[in-house]
């Protein structure tokens, strides 16, 4: 039975100030890779009420599941992650002087300058300006020279709580970055939009959980450290087929050029636009995804008229990189957010396609049917 | 002590490069044959044995895995009698000019590898230094002989054997892994006169330093409640960064980070400080380099730990461990096998005070 | 042989869109099997056999995908930018002929390199189909083409795109056939699996051996041949037999099947070389870590040129694959042990 909806009487799937401020709450929370419990309280707070069953597996997934009310529904695992990249304290100098290592794809040309919230009490600290490496100390050489070869040496930096907080954190705490969720007009401005954007959707969706599915909400951890939550979820769940939510760079910065004549002066790798909505998967460095489901995904979105984006192939990855290739195969397709600057303390997304990629993802499921898995892929 | 230590000598003696492992693992089944009451060979070559426990079953599994397997060479190719080569798991090419080694073809042959002369070498190979394709092993026999005696696909080990340089510090091949394969079976003789309530497998595993292969499929199979991945790691020593290694005879180490379950690192932890055997904990953020890291995603994921055992001069011949650093590691796996209760894993948090 | 390796060359499917040579290879081989299924990855499985006592159940594993290349971006004058889905250098596709899965046909051009030492990429590269601006483009973002090379025979070898692994199909299909001309049985309950996504990191394998479940595993796969000017060395020749792989950089395979393989080759008088490789691997690497586990091995098939435009190899060696592997399935294999021939 596929549900029918137009894109103005949507039940329940607007954007509306309690979802904006539950997105503010998970943004907030600390969850670096292997770290997650923060943010796995609140998705099991979220959840619970919803559920026919909720577990945390040996890894610290939320796996729950919301029953369909047809017969025979089609079995969907929907996954989001709930970890976001960050920073390990890696060894005590003394004074509060840490050295530290990088949790996920962390962009080390953002972290100079900045400030941090370390371990369970978010305790402030400092990323100074990198150390000098030359033996010419009254040269003001900065490590980072004047071409883009020159990357800032990871061994340069330090995390620094002062002196005063040098017994208050340990080697071992986890670290991440301090921007706080803020609105800026059509926008939102936070840390950790990958992938809580992602967590935010599923939660939605799992509440308005469409009727002919069983519908199997993985809230995976450790994405940033290799897809590994999603790896264990898909091969506990062994759904029919997987839609994985993530966020994925809009890399659309205007070209250095464009306001010269010269030709050929198009920023050709953008991934995705901001504003241009959900953007569709047709492959990226770990998953070529399946056509059926990229293909009912496109329908979906021409039939109700919401704007999407397909995103450009290659790159990246999403956890559907490890669902896909679980047992004898979960068809697999990821839709994400497009998001500005991620991996980077600070990110910024569109209401507007947070909006679009909730209402695609429930018409999406709420269209399935087993037929989709009878064409031969 | 020396029985233990002559165990590990004749360990340390033998190949067992990754994917032949057969003469360490013959050894190893000789010595665990005793200590077990169940022994077998998986699919891949792994060895796996069952110390059953006293719960009422279904009783839950704890799993200790070492890999047995070792880092050597491959004759690749035969040139005018001497051998290519190419590794076997991760080798420096750097510890490889002027080292004996024993080629296993027809026959175990002596060998010594040797570098070519920078004239004889390709123009871009010049700023490598000890650049594997500019080595050959000569045997010192005719060239016809070695095209009898060797062909490509043959195995190459160290032929250094092993150096007691004290009655606390060996030196030698293959400490990486096993010296955690005496610290298991330490642990297997302990438990000889104890008893557990879980029941307890101690694998030494195949392919890890090629595949992680055999931990892999050994989880698969065993499908363990927990498991604890034993190896060594970076001990400190000249030339490795302080914050990078850790010191030897200072205790065995305890992962923390993304591959270990924060509850285990604290488990063993709390026991380690009630029992005063010396530990350090050694941070790892994301990648283990260990048989947990595959450990963790079998099947339907396993909370893991990691213990390791400080080692200087990873992947050389002359690697170098603290024995009473083994012994620690052996008296901390048996006795958290012997405190675990029936009940623990419902007591197992991610959080401290959940 | 020949022809019919033609007629899978000249076959369009890259990775993650193998239908039409899965196609192509299911109505040859239909009436040689006694099942056929296609799985959710569109991996091809053809049983042939049944569970004996004295045999094992083996799979037998090729993969059908070629590279090809995925459209990014289509610009205002429409000429179009791509990244390569599989194995493909930016050199190695320079100048070469593509051909889009809905037709479109354009040639691989770079932009001038302003700096002589400049490393190409594939950013520097772009497709021309010959338009004027973008609204002339018949193709969207994520559209997918194969490299469009004519099939040439030049004595006993052979040149083309995707030998690598259209050859190794070839054999698997010609091994079936034979089977089946002369009514022989193998020991062992055979999988033959057509796997996808082989370019890409042998995806379609992973799912296709958890499917099956084996007791043992083979590869057959195009291997790199050092005898053509600045080749490797070591490397496997052509025309000197198909290649026993000891290693690669994905698997050791197991002693004992490497073992089982020399002394059958040695038996029958088939020409065989040994072989160490470093970089390739193939799916039976993820036959071997499948499960609880299952020993592999590979025979490989020497090609000249691999990943480029245009390989090369020779029709002797694949004969030759195709006899040692028929003499492999009609003799019995123990695991772990050496075994009689």
């Amino acid at each position: 039975m596929v549900v029918e909806f137009g894109p103005d009487s949507l039940p329940g799937l607007s954007i509306g100030d309690a979802q904006i401020c539950l997105l503010e709450r998970l943004c907030n929370a600390c969850a670096v890779s292997g770290n997650e419990s923060e943010v796995r309280q609140i998705v099991l707070e979220q959840v619970r009420p919803f559920a026919s069953e909720v577990r945390v597996d040996a890894l610290g997934n939320v796996l729950a599941l919301r029953r369909g009310q047809i017969r025979q529904p089609l079995r969907v695992m929907v996954a989001a992650h709930m970890d976001e990249v960050g920073m390990m304290l890696m060894d005590d100098e003394g004074d509060g002087v840490f050295r530290f290592e990088l949790i996920g794809g962390v962009d080390v040309a953002h972290l100079p300058g900045k400030s941090v919230y370390i371990g369970r009490a978010h305790l402030p600290g400092v990323i100074g300006r990198p150390l000098s490496f030359t033996a010419d100390e009254d040269q003001d050489t900065e490590v980072f020279g004047d071409g883009p070869d020159n990357k800032i040496p990871l061994a340069s930096l330090r995390i620094d709580v002062s002196p005063d907080n040098a017994k208050k954190v340990k080697v071992g705490d986890y670290v991440t970055f301090t921007t706080a969720f803020t609105r800026l007009g059509p926008s939102l401005r936070a840390k950790a939009f990958d992938d809580r954007i992602g967590v935010a959707i599923l939660i939605e969706l799992f509440r308005n959980a469409p009727p002919n599915i069983d519908l199997q909400a993985a809230f995976t951890v450790q994405e940033e450290a290799g897809l590994r939550g999603a790896h264990v979820a898909a091969y506990a769940l062994d759904p029919q087929l997987a839609l994985v939510l993530d966020c994925t760079p809009a890399r659309d910065l205007p070209h250095w050029e464009v306001d010269s004549a010269a030709a050929g002066c198009e920023n050709a790798l953008y991934n995705t636009r901001l504003g241009a909505g959900p953007a569709i998967y047709i492959s990226d460095s770990s998953t070529i995804h399946d056509p059926r489901l990229v293909r009912h995904l496109v329908e979906t979105a021409e039939a109700l008229g919401i704007p999407y984006q397909i995103r450009q192939p290659g790159g990246g990855g999403t956890d559907a990189g490890a669902v896909h290739r679980q047992r004898t195969g979960i068809p697999s397709v990821s839709v994400s957010v497009p998001g500005r600057y991620i991996h980077t303390p600070a990110t910024i997304i569109r209401l507007e396609d947070w909006q679009n990629s909730l209402r695609l993802a429930h018409a999406a499921l709420s269209r399935l049917s087993p037929a989709i898995l009878d064409i031969e892929r | 002590m020396s029985e233990q230590v002559s165990f590990l000598k004749q360990l340390i003696s033998v190949a067992g490069l990754s994917g032949y492992e057969s003469p360490a693992r013959e050894l190893i089944e000789l010595a665990w044959r005793p200590l077990a009451d169940t022994l077998q060979v998986s699919r891949l070559g792994s060895l796996h044995a069952l110390r059953c426990g006293a719960a009422p079953a279904p009783r839950p599994t704890l799993l200790y895995a070492a890999h047995m397997d070792a880092i050597g060479m491959m004759v690749s190719g035969i040139v005018d009698g001497f051998l290519r080569i190419s590794e076997v798991g991760g080798l420096s090419p750097r510890v490889l000019p002027g080292q004996l080694v024993t080629v296993h073809g027809r026959r175990d042959l002596p060998g010594v590898i040797v570098p070519l002369p920078p004239a004889l070498l390709p123009a871009e190979a010049g700023a490598r230094l000890s650049w594997l394709g500019g080595l050959l092993i000569d045997l010192g026999l005719t060239a016809s002989e070695v095209q009898e005696l060797t062909r490509v696909g043959d195995l190459v080990s160290f032929a250094q054997p092993p150096i007691e340089l004290s009655d606390t510090y060996l030196a030698g091949h293959s400490l990486d892994n096993r010296a955690s394969i005496a610290a298991l079976t330490g642990c297997l003789q302990a438990l000889q006169s104890r008893q557990t309530a879980w029941d307890v497998w101690c694998a030494a595993t195949v392919q890890e330093e090629e595949t992680f292969g055999g931990a892999l499929t050994s989880a698969f199979q065993l499908q363990p409640t927990l498991a604890v991945a034993v190896d060594v790691t970076f001990g400190r020593a000249p030339g490795i960064a302080a914050h990078q290694s850790l010191p030897l005879d200072k205790g065995p180490t305890l992962g923390w980070g993304a591959n270990i379950h924060p509850g285990l690192y604290r488990a063993f932890k709390e026991l380690a400080e009630r029992l005063e055997i010396p530990y350090q904990t050694e941070p790892m953020p994301v990648y283990s380099g260990t048989d947990a890291w595959v450990m963790q995603i079998a099947a339907e994921g396993i909370p893991t730990m990691v213990l390791s055992i400080p080692l200087r001069y990873m992947h050389s011949p002359v690697e170098m461990v603290s024995l009473k650093d083994i012994d620690r590691a052996a008296r901390l796996l048996a006795e958290f096998a012997v405190q675990l209760e029936a009940d623990f894993m419902s007591r197992l948090t991610f959080d401290e005070g959940d | 042989m020949k022809s019919f390796l033609q007629k899978l060359v000249e076959t369009p499917a890259p990775s993650g869109h193998e239908r039409l040579v899965r196609e192509f290879v299911r109505a040859e081989i239909e009436t040689l099997v006694d099942e056929l299924t296609v799985d959710q990855m569109g991996n091809l499985i053809a049983r042939k056999g049944q569970p004996q006592a004295a045999g094992l159940k083996m799979m037998l594993i090729a993969h059908l995908d070629e590279a090809g290349l995925a459209a990014t971006h289509i610009d205002e004058q429409g000429f179009v930018r791509f990244l390569p889905v599989g194995q493909l250098t930016p050199i190695n596709c320079l100048g070469s002929r593509v051909q889009f899965l809905n037709g479109a046909q354009g040639i691989i051009c770079a932009e001038q390199l302003t700096d002589e030492n400049k490393r190409l990429t594939f950013d520097r590269l772009f497709i021309d189909l010959g338009l004027s601006s973008r609204a002339d483009c018949p193709l969207r973002i994520g559209d997918q083409a194969v490299l469009l090379q004519p099939f040439g025979e030049h004595g006993g070898r052979v040149t083309g795109k995707a030998l690598d692994n259209r050859a190794g199909v070839a054999v698997l299909v010609e091994t079936l056939r034979q089977m089946h001309t002369r009514q022989f049985h193998s020991l062992h309950e055979l999988y033959f699996v057509f796997s996808v996504q082989g370019q890409v990191g042998a995806r379609g394998a992973m799912t296709a051996a958890y499917a099956i479940n084996p007791d043992i595993g083979l590869a057959i796969a195009a291997t790199p041949s050092g005898d053509a000017p600045g080749g490797r060395r070591p490397g496997v020749r052509l025309g000197q037999g198909p290649a026993i792989r000891v290693r690669d950089g994905g698997t050791i395979f197991d002693p004992a099947i490497v073992d089982w393989m020399v002394r059958t080759a040695e038996a029958t008088d088939i020409p065989f070389q040994m072989e160490v490789v470093e970089k390739e691997y193939t799916g039976g690497r993820a036959i071997q870590l499948s499960r609880a586990g299952a020993p592999v091995g590979c025979l490989s098939l020497p090609c000249r040129y691999m990943h480029s435009a245009l390989e090369m190899m020779d029709c002797q060696d694949l004969q030759n694959g195709t006899r040692l592997l028929i003499e492999l399935l009609g003799r019995p294999f123990v695991a772990g042990r050496s075994n009689p021939l």
